[in-house]
């Protein structure tokens, strides 16, 4: 809010005094960690930052950021988000949410959010589970799943969170994992810097209600076979060897080749920054689901007007046009009469 | 104008007219206009718009009717009339739905060139009501308005459609003469309001006109009437309706108490038009946003309210179910909030046009938990403003959230409101916390979210952005003072008593309840109490008792939540009392519940407005006297 210098901070000033309550082991540690380390990187201050979440476990998340924070009800954060960036467009708004918080009670606020562009960085924990109510399936549960409340199996198709925020309109989609530290610190990074509504999907594991969700993708022995790191402006390949890559074909169709096959002029080259979100789209369904090769990084990150912005340009230019509001003359707009 | 044949004109002291059209013939128009005119003019006024929720239901059927009912006299008046004495009628089902409101003896002008055999059909008439002498008790005026304001199109050369929708400026023209109204106010309006297509604004000029000079020429009615001015309070009057006036005062609010104004709505009946209204106004720094949903409306209110803003939302009917549990959170967080629910009929989509005050025991009860909510509820469209003023009062001073009950009837209808002077509005300037307000074990000054201002109970209000007192809020129940998760039972019990203390507190910080009693309090045998909109039938039907000589009080609610600390003495005071109420007994439900006085019900669920009549009838009943003796003045003045 001032001119003055940020004060250098340490993970310490962004660490609160409250005992953080997670289960022993949780993905959720390590994407705390990761972010109370950035923060001081960021060059922001921490009265001016906000963590507004929902319910669930990652929803505890701002009672343990040294900031202002709201623990909101189930779903609602995005929305509350909104009405708080868009009045102090001066505050750095994050929202932490879950699979079942933003893509199932909260679905609604999460598209319109992003369709609007509102400045906003969106942290969704995946862990493809309701941890917090123990263990029934989420949104993101993959079909044939068996929970608590699917004895025999879960009859739905999974979201795409990626997907479905590149259907939003949405104009910043990256996806990071929590058993990366450095690559969640730099997708956090970006998604911060970007101007808008700034969607990032987190895999993240549940130890105890659905451990090894993301094992195929993120496990240390898997990462070189699955995980397609997304790179703007290289070509996008993965393997141990970066023997596979991604093609364009003829027919308009992303997928997997052998780079000895087609020859490394052939890949695709990772372009964030394309105005038509077609191919981010397409490079989100390259997999079925976390247990083939993946992306993992950011899919799409173009420029749009910024809701705040926007309507802050509306209210200058009222002003400009009809002066600043003036309460004796509203009240006489209408057309009055006079009793003596 | 005048001519040496014009018809003599006759003075009144009231008329109550209605126009009835289908809802594509521009009643809502022609009424709002003929009132402006009659406000303009001196009179007071009070109007009840009746319209189908249906944009555009079946053409000439009786669910596609809209009407416009006016009151315009010389006198002050508080209803828009309980029964019109004229009716303009533009087809067959206005005529078939609206008669039976109309005074024996009353007065039809109906358009007689929508009088068919396939108009009657679609009205449900056997034949032609004009002829088969069910009308023979009214005073009827047939005139060919459709066929007259096709000829004026077809003079100027206007396509023959265009100059058939220009009808109801014939008739408004036409009413326009019958009441002396002043001509060149409503032609500057039609050359205002029609700037944009100047074809359009011809012909509605052409066809007013036309229907002025068709009264004063066509030698069909014996005389024109007269309502002087009315000897209203000095001072500076608009018109205007409910919800032009809320939207007003959370202007008015928001610049008392120097914050922003941040509206999250959905749009719903009949609550947009105060969406539309702010939306207007940007240049009072106001910020609007239409949500995704009812909930996404109050949640983008509450993290404005978080930011420091002056945070609203409105809604109505099922939008008040959504907001819920939003209202419960932003109790728990103890952040303001105004929640403006403009009442309709229910349940479910109920009845989204038609009026009713049948949110009160939602309002009060309607979240989980124990979670009190101050309840403020304006009496007439002009009183909204002041309710939206003290509602936002409320609200930031006590940090809650504050529910505004107004109701369709309020919202719609409009009366003339005497200016006030913008200095002389309350201050309502808040303080936010700046510094650390506790020292912490270690000796530390930190910042304690859940302190409370001893007087009020209220909790800082502190805003992000100010260095130092970085804190976290959330729906789990808090630790007092520290404002830390605690699920600690003698904590939560705590919690739970000091947001009901703090609510039932703001008793000490509004108005005893004022009873308007001639003979003192405990004077009358009967108190008639209400609240909300039913304020100008009540205040009517007590003047028709006192013209019959006897002795009734009137008391009436602004404050539901809470109470008005004398309204247990005030009831006490009277032998009976009287609740009426636009649903099944809910303020009769609270008091007999809070204050164990046998109070009566009277209630009403056809979503409209009682009528003075009404109750009149009820309170003669219970003071014994016989109703049935010659029929008071409707709205007989103080």
């Amino acid at each position: 809010m001032t001119d003055t210098q940020v004060p250098v901070t340490t993970r310490k000033d962004w660490t609160s005094d409250q005992e953080v309550r997670w289960c022993p082991g949780c993905g959720d540690y390590s994407i705390l960690a990761a972010v109370q380390m950035l923060m001081p990187e960021l060059g922001v201050r921490r009265e001016s930052t906000v963590f507004v979440s929902g319910i669930g476990c990652a929803a505890r998340f701002p009672y343990y950021m040294d900031t202002y924070g709201m623990h909101s009800i189930h779903g609602r954060a995005p929305a509350i988000a909104t009405g708080l960036a868009v009045t102090r467009p001066d505050l750095d708004v994050w929202v932490v949410t879950g699979d079942g918080d933003a893509l199932s009670i909260g679905g609604n606020h999460l598209i319109h959010a992003l369709r609007r562009n509102v400045n906003l960085t969106i942290l969704l924990f995946n862990n493809q589970i309701y941890g917090l109510t123990k263990g029934q399936y989420s949104p993101t549960s993959e079909l044939g799943k068996v929970t608590k409340s699917t004895p025999f199996g879960s009859l739905e198709t999974p979201f795409n969170p990626v997907s479905l925020a590149l259907g939003a309109e949405a104009t910043f989609v990256a996806r990071t994992h929590d058993m990366d530290r450095k690559h969640m610190q730099e997708t956090f990074r970006r998604a911060h810097e970007h101007r808008g509504a700034a969607f990032v999907e987190i895999y993240q594991n549940c130890n105890v209600f659905n451990d090894g969700a993301f094992e195929k993708i993120t496990g240390r022995d898997a990462r070189a076979d699955n995980l397609i790191p997304l790179v703007h402006g290289a070509p996008i390949r993965f393997g141990a060897d970066a023997q596979h890559g991604v093609v364009l074909g003829p027919d308009g169709r992303l997928r997997i080749c052998a780079v000895s096959e087609v020859g490394e002029e052939a890949l695709l080259v990772h372009d964030e920054s394309r105005e038509d979100p077609g191919l981010a789209f397409q490079l989100s369904r390259l997999a079925a689901g976390p247990y083939e090769p993946t992306p993992i990084g950011v899919f799409r990150a173009v420029e749009r007007p910024e809701y705040a912005d926007a309507m802050a340009h509306q209210l200058l230019e009222a002003n400009e046009r009809k002066g600043p509001g003036d309460l004796a003359g509203l009240l006489t707009s209408g057309g009055t009469w006079t009793v003596e | 104008m005048s001519t040496a044949t014009q018809p003599p004109t006759i003075e009144l002291d009231r008329v109550v007219i209605r126009f009835a059209g289908d809802s594509g013939d521009g009643m809502q128009l022609t009424g709002t206009q003929f009132t402006t005119v009659s406000s303009l003019f001196g009179n007071d006024t009070a109007t009840l718009p009746d319209f189908p929720a249906e944009i555009r239901a079946p053409a000439g059927t009786l669910a596609g009717v809209s009407a416009f009912q006016v009151h315009i006299s010389d006198h002050d008046i508080l209803t828009p009339g309980d029964s019109p004495s004229v009716l303009v009628a533009m087809n067959p089902a206005a005529l078939k739905a609206n008669l039976p409101s109309v005074t024996g003896g009353g007065t039809l002008i109906v358009n007689v060139d929508a009088f068919d055999e396939r108009a009657f059909e679609k009205a449900g008439y056997s034949g032609n009501p004009l002829t088969d002498g069910s009308l023979s008790g009214y005073t009827v005026y047939e005139v060919p308005m459709t066929s007259l304001t096709m000829e004026v199109g077809k003079e100027i050369g206007v396509k023959p459609r265009d100059a058939e929708r220009a009808k109801n400026f014939f008739a408004l023209g036409l009413v326009s003469w019958l009441y002396s109204r002043p001509v060149d106010t409503t032609l500057e309006w039609i050359a205002k309001r029609f700037e944009a297509s100047p074809a359009i604004c011809e012909i509605n000029s052409r066809a007013f006109r036309a229907g002025h000079a068709f009264g004063e020429t066509a030698e069909l009615f014996e005389s024109n009437y007269q309502v002087r001015p009315a000897a209203l309070h000095k001072g500076t009057y608009t018109n205007i309706t409910g919800n032009t006036a809320l939207a007003w005062g959370l202007i008015a609010a928001s610049h008392q108490a120097r914050l922003p104004i941040f509206l999250g709505s959905y749009p719903i009946t009949p609550a947009s038009d105060i969406l539309h209204e702010l939306s207007k106004h940007k240049e009072f720094g106001i910020r609007t946003i239409q949500a995704e949903d009812e909930i996404a409306g109050i949640g983008a209110a509450i993290g404005a309210a978080f930011g420091g803003s002056l945070a609203v939302t409105t809604t109505s009917g099922p939008g008040i179910d959504l907001k819920s549990e939003s209202i419960g959170m932003a109790v728990s967080l103890e952040l303001p909030l105004v929640v403006i629910d403009i009442q309709r009929g229910g349940p479910s989509t109920g009845l989204p046009t038609k009026t009713e005050q049948s949110d009160l025991l939602h309002a009060m009860y309607g979240r989980h938990g124990e979670s009190p909510v101050p309840i403020v509820a304006p009496r007439t469209p002009s009183h909204c403003f002041d309710a939206a003023i003290e509602a936002v009062r409320i609200a930031t001073k006590y940090r809650t959230p504050v529910l505004l009950l107004s109701d369709g009837y309020l919202a719609n209808g409009s009366e003339p409101w005497r200016l006030p002077d913008v200095e002389e509005l309350p201050d309502l300037q808040v303080e936010f916390a700046s510094e650390p307000n506790h020292t912490d074990a270690d000796g530390r000054e930190v910042f304690w979210p859940y302190v409370r201002d001893e007087r009020t109970l209220a909790r800082p209000w502190a805003l992000p952005g100010t260095p130092g007192l970085e804190h976290r809020i959330g729906g789990l129940e808090k630790e007092d003072g520290s404002g830390n998760v605690s699920y600690d039972p003698e904590n939560h019990e705590k919690m739970v008593h000091l947001r009901a203390a703090k609510i039932a507190g703001i008793a000490s910080d509004i108005p005893a309840l004022e009873v308007d009693d001639p003979d003192g309090l405990g004077g009358a045998q009967v108190l008639v109490l209400g609240w909300g909109s039913t304020y100008g039938a009540i205040a009517a039907g007590v003047r028709r008792v006192r013209a019959r000589g006897a002795k009734v009080a009137h008391a009436h609610l602004m404050h539901l939540n809470p109470f008005p600390r004398n309204l247990g003495e005030v009831l006490r005071s009277y032998a009976q009392v009287l609740v009426p109420e636009a649903n099944l007994g809910q303020l009769v439900r609270l008091v007999r519940a809070e204050f164990l006085v046998d109070a009566r019900s009277l209630t009403k669920v056809q979503g409209v407005p009682f009528r003075a009549a009404q109750i009149e009838e009820a309170v003669l009943e219970m003071l014994g006297v016989d109703s049935n003796t010659s029929e008071a003045e409707e709205d007989v003045a103080s």
